[in-house]
Parts: C-alpha cells; sequence; structure tokens
C-alpha cells in the first residue's frame, strides 16, 4: 500500500519532471531559433546599413587617395596610397580659398537660422495660443505655403529682389527666413506649443504678463526642444540648398559652398577628382555634425511633422 | 457670430473670477469690456503675425500672382514686359523641350517614389519589432536623407556611376571573377541609363519616409496582431489585412510628400548632367529646364508660365491623391 502510494507519487514526479524537461527543452529549442532568427535580421541589418554607407565611406577613403587610384581601387582602405594632398590642392583650386566660401555659407545659414528662430516662433505663438479674425483661414494659407514649390514663386521673387538691388547679396537667401516663409517650421512649432499646458500661461497672466512677456519668458524657454529642431533643421537644409544660392548669389566672391562646389565640378577633368571629392568631403562635414549632435531632435521632428 | 464672440470671452471671464478668488485682478466683466479684451488680442495677434503677414504678401502670394501676370508677357528684365497674351501658354503645347522634361519628370516621380516607399515601409516593418539597437539602425539609415539632397552627394554619383566609376569597378572585378569582361556603360553619360542612376539616388533617401512609417506603426495596437493570430492569420495576411489598412494615413502622407518632394528634384539633375540635363535631355527635369528658360535665356514670360503649369501639376496631384484617399484610406472609426 504504502509502496504503492510512493511508487505512484514517483511515478507521478517522474511524468512531472518529464514535463518540465520537455517544456523546458522546448522552450530552450524556440529560444534558440529566436536567437537565430535575430542574429540573421541583425546580419541583414547591418550588410544592408554598410551598402547604404559604402558610398559616403568610399568618398572619405577617395579624398585621401592620389586622384588615378581613386579609378584603380574600389576598396575603402587607402593603405599605401594614403596622401591628404587634396585637400590642400582642392583648398585653392577655386579662385578664392575654400574657406571664403565656407564664411560665407556660414553668414547665410547663420542669418537663416537666427530669422527662421524669430520669425517662425512668433507666428506660432500666434496661431497656437491667441484668437483672432481670420484664424483658420490663415492657418490653412500656412499649411497650403509648406507644399507649395519654391520654383513656382521663384522668377517674381527674382524680379523683386533685381528691382531692390538685392542680386548678388545675401539677403534674397535670408530675408524672406526673417518672414517666417517657411512654414513648416510655425506648423512643428504651434504642434509643441499647444502641447504645452495652458495653466502656467494663465498663471503669468493672473500675475499681471502681457502676451509679449509671456511669449518671451514663458512659451520661448518651455520650447527649447522645438527650438532646436528648428535650428538643426534650418541649418541643415540651407547649408545644402543650391537652388536659391545658385540664381542669387552671381559673382565667386559671393558663392557659398554649394555654389563653389558646382564651380568645381564643371572646370574638373579626369586629374582633379581627388581635390574635388576632398572638398564635397569638407561640404557635407557640418552635416554630418550637426546630425550627430542633434539625431534626436531630427527624429521627433520628422516623426511629428513628417518632411524631409 | 456676435454669439460666439460674446460666449467665449464670458466664459473666460468665469474662469478667471473663479481662479482669482485669491484676490485677483480678475473679475467678472461686462460684456463690451470682454469685446474690448478679445480685440486687444487680436491685435497682439496681428504684431505677432505681422512679419509672417508681410513675407505672404511680399514673398509668396505676391510673386504667384505677378507669376500669372508675367506669364502672359514676353520679359527679359530689361526694358518691360510685353503683354502677349496666351503666346507663352500657346510655345509650351509644341515645345519638344518641355514635352520631354514632363516625360523625364513623370518617369521619375512615378517609378522612385513607390520604390522608395516600399522600401521605407519593409526597413520600417523589421525594425519595428523589437530590434535591438534601433536608434543606430534608424540613424544609419536616415543619414542619405540628410545628405541626398546636396551638391557633393551629386558630385559623388556622378563619379560612383561615371565610366570608370566605383560601380563598374566592382562590376568588372566580379565579372573577371567567372571570367567575364563585359563592355559596361557610362552610367551618368549614357541617356539609356542617366535618369536610373538619379532614380537610385532618390531611393537610397528613404530614411524620411521610413521614420514616419516606424511612428505610425508604433500606434497600432499589438493587441490587434494578437487577435488576428489567434484567428489563425499567417504574417502576409496580417500584414494586408492589419498593417496595410491601419497605416493607410500615414502612406498616404508619405505619398503625398515624397510625389511633391519629387516633383521638384533639381540638384541632383543640375549636377550630374552639368546643368545641360544630357545627355541628349534624358535628365531633362522640369525644373532645371524652368531654370535654363528663366535663368539661362532670360525668358522670364516663359519661365513664369512653366512655373504656373508646376503649380497646377502638383496641385492637381495632391488634390487627386486626396480625392482618391476617401477610398482606400482608413482613419478608423
Amino acid at each position: 500500500m504504502a509502496i504503492d502510494e510512493t511508487g505512484t507519487r514517483a511515478r507521478v514526479r517522474d511524468g512531472r519532471g518529464d514535463r518540465d524537461q520537455e517544456r523546458a527543452r522546448r522552450r530552450e529549442a524556440a529560444e534558440r531559433s529566436e536567437r537565430i532568427r535575430r542574429f540573421f535580421i541583425h546580419a541583414g541589418l547591418i550588410l544592408f546599413g554598410l551598402v547604404m554607407l559604402y558610398p559616403l565611406l568610399w568618398m572619405l577613403a577617395s579624398s585621401f587617395k592620389p586622384t588615378e587610384a581613386i579609378f584603380r581601387d574600389p576598396g575603402l582602405w587607402p593603405g599605401a596610397d594614403f596622401t591628404a594632398g587634396n585637400y590642400g590642392d582642392g583648398w585653392t583650386a577655386l579662385e578664392y580659398p575654400f574657406h571664403h566660401y565656407v564664411i560665407n555659407s556660414l553668414i547665410v545659414v547663420g542669418a537663416s537660422v537666427v530669422g527662421n528662430l524669430i520669425g517662425c516662433s512668433m507666428a506660432a505663438y500666434a496661431f497656437a495660443r491667441l484668437e483672432f479674425f481670420g484664424k483658420k483661414l490663415f492657418f490653412a494659407v500656412m499649411l497650403m505655403t509648406i507644399m507649395l514649390p519654391v520654383h513656382v514663386v521663384i522668377v517674381p521673387q527674382y524680379i523683386l529682389f533685381a528691382n531692390l538691388g538685392w542680386i548678388n547679396t545675401f539677403l534674397p537667401l535670408i530675408v524672406p527666413k526673417l518672414l517666417a516663409t517657411d512654414g513648416f517650421f510655425i506648423f512643428l512649432m504651434v504642434q509643441f506649443i499647444r502641447g504645452l499646458p495652458r495653466d502656467l500661461d494663465e498663471a503669468a497672466r493672473i500675475d499681471g504678463c502681457g502676451h509679449v512677456r509671456i511669449f518671451w519668458r514663458i512659451i520661448m524657454p518651455l520650447s527649447l526642444p522645438a527650438l532646436a529642431t528648428t535650428a538643426i533643421f534650418t541649418f541643415i537644409w540651407t547649408w545644402n540648398d543650391f537652388f536659391a544660392q545658385l540664381i542669387f548669389l552671381t559673382s565667386p566672391d559671393m558663392y557659398t559652398v554649394p555654389v563653389a562646389l558646382r564651380t568645381f565640378v564643371d572646370s574638373t577633368t579626369q586629374t582633379s577628382w581627388g581635390p574635388l571629392l576632398a572638398m564635397s568631403v569638407v561640404a557635407l562635414g557640418p552635416v554630418f555634425g550637426f546630425f550627430l549632435a542633434g539625431q534626436r531632435y531630427l527624429v521627433r521632428g520628422i516623426a511629428t511633422t513628417g518632411i524631409k | 457670430m456676435t454669439a460666439v464672440l460674446n460666449n467665449r470671452p464670458a466664459a473666460g471671464a468665469d474662469r478667471g473670477g473663479a481662479g482669482g478668488t485669491g484676490g485677483g485682478p480678475r473679475l467678472p466683466r461686462p460684456g463690451r469690456e470682454a469685446a474690448a479684451r478679445r480685440r486687444r488680442e487680436s491685435l497682439t495677434a496681428y504684431g505677432f503675425l505681422a512679419p509672417w503677414f508681410l513675407g505672404l504678401g511680399l514673398i509668396t502670394i505676391g510673386p504667384i500672382i505677378a507669376s500669372l501676370y508675367f506669364s502672359f508677357t514676353d520679359y527679359s528684365l530689361i526694358g518691360g514686359a510685353d503683354w502677349v497674351g496666351l503666346e507663352n501658354y500657346r510655345r509650351m503645347l509644341d515645345d519638344p523641350r518641355l514635352h520631354q522634361s514632363l516625360a523625364v519628370t513623370f518617369k521619375y516621380v512615378f517609378i522612385s517614389v513607390p520604390l522608395q516607399l516600399a522600401m521605407a515601409l519593409a526597413l520600417a516593418m523589421v525594425l519595428d519589432r523589437g530590434v535591438r539597437g534601433l536608434p543606430l539602425y534608424r540613424s544609419v539609415y536616415y543619414l542619405p536623407s540628410l545628405l541626398g539632397g546636396s551638391v557633393a552627394v551629386a558630385i559623388l554619383w556622378r563619379r560612383i556611376f561615371g565610366a570608370n566609376g566605383l560601380i563598374n569597378q566592382i562590376l568588372e572585378s566580379a565579372g573577371g571573377l567567372f571570367g567575364l569582361s563585359p563592355s559596361l556603360p557610362g552610367w551618368v553619360s549614357d541617356p539609356e541609363y542617366a535618369l536610373g542612376t538619379l532614380i537610385i539616388l532618390n531611393v537610397w533617401t528613404f530614411g524620411a519616409p521610413m521614420v514616419i512609417f516606424l511612428a505610425g506603426l508604433r500606434q497600432i495596437p499589438r493587441m490587434y496582431y494578437e487577435a488576428a493570430q489567434v484567428d489563425g492569420a499567417g504574417p502576409a495576411r496580417r500584414f494586408w489585412s492589419v498593417t496595410v489598412p491601419l497605416l493607410t494615413p500615414i502612406i498616404f502622407f508619405n505619398l503625398v510628400l515624397q510625389m511633391i518632394n519629387a516633383f521638384q528634384t533639381f540638384t541632383q539633375a543640375f549636377v550630374v548632367s552639368g546643368g545641360t540635363g544630357g545627355p541628349s535631355d534624358s535628365t531633362l527635369f522640369y525644373t532645371l529646364y524652368l531654370y535654363q528658360e528663366g535663368f539661362g535665356s532670360f525668358n522670364m514670360g516663359y519661365a513664369s508660365a512653366m512655373a504656373w503649369l508646376l503649380l497646377m501639376i502638383i496641385g492637381g496631384f495632391t488634390a487627386v491623391n486626396f480625392l482618391a484617399s476617401k477610398y482606400w484610406v482608413f482613419y478608423g472609426d
């Protein structure tokens, strides 16, 4: 009886043990296949990332190779061919040394960033916090201007700026930013300001603050993330912008980096590709730097408003 | 309207009164004072909007109207604009380069945007499954979107797809492994392939729509997938019956944006072709031709007419997209 009982118990225990073991084995197998699956996903993603980045890495590598090696060797490692001479040659290849164009670009970009921050945040405050006649209509108009291609307005803009004597100055590139013509950033900031609690405004108003002070003392400090996104995007887009700079800047001493690069590429023969690629690397450097520094803001910016 | 105007300030005053019981200056006000306050608020708002209004008038709407006027004139910046009626538009009808530029642009838009979005969605789906290191992958894939429109990358493309460029070097050594020595074209200098290289460039910048897709995928409740799985739906079925319908607003948004962007492509074509739109006009994008007419030949009248045609095309496409969206975009209920 007792033996029987213990026997059954033992059998039961054994059965349970089998089942547990079976389950554990299955779990282990599942985990292993999951690990393998994950390994292949990562391998695929990394390989794909390398293919995506290869052109950029190749450009960086080629900028350190003599031109004839660029045409010979598709690899990334310059090895014995290594030379930094392309940078020196490229720097002085054009009418002005390359830093002349970099400074011009920085002037345009810096002023554009300041202009967008001021102009767009003011407009955004009005749309997000104030009630006024025609608000819905103006907001709709603002959204439509985001979609408007610059090519549609460039001809009359050119005529206008020509009449003002602004051609071949930085003004046609900067003044529109101060006048908040980049609706995208207004939209971005409106979305952000709408998310801020209104209690703060109310409290400030009870304390006797006017709108100017609420805007400047409360909304602006709280909107720093949106302002950072605006500043970074403005920097990158203006730095890369070619069309407007090509049209409005006509003499080499006013050229910005993209326009200078374009004259470089037009005058390039088979022999000067090394210096040309070196200067292209220089041109992409600041964008890459801002990308590294501001990824968080960039990703949030596109995710909430969705433009390149 | 007056009811609305009177109601809101009254509500505001109530709130002010309730909040200000601690002795604040805000007490319930009579209607007239509230109306005055509203007027003041409007004025303040217009003050904040002053730069924007100025920009809208001078930089945006003014030029749109002006370009409509110039499109009916012959104007070369020197002297006045001569009214020529519909002449510019008539010239468009039998301008072979204009037709070529439209063909190039449409081909580019209709091939590159779907490819780019498919790539973006595919990668977003893979990354959405809780892959470790997501921020890193996302950044790597997003980087080309930031750089893709620059002159430097266009130069790079011209070099990579050149006659003795990177692509041909790789293909040659790959062919060499099998004892082949294929005669390879200079991709950017061959009218057959030049546009293709620019399409690849646009597909390469799939990162921006991918980030938007990722944000959209996050919004789909896991529950739906679990329910579908319990009901026996496989991965393909779950994709088509759960992911796609719930993602349609995002797909639509990306489609409109990327199409508008693609219609405006300029820099890449300009740099790769050296400003000509060559070889034999195979990369003569619409915007490039507009630039040549307006700022190469200073036919401001004709360029204005072209600008209006572009506005019509983009407006038309956006409208069609929005109308069609009623039939396939699912906004939930």
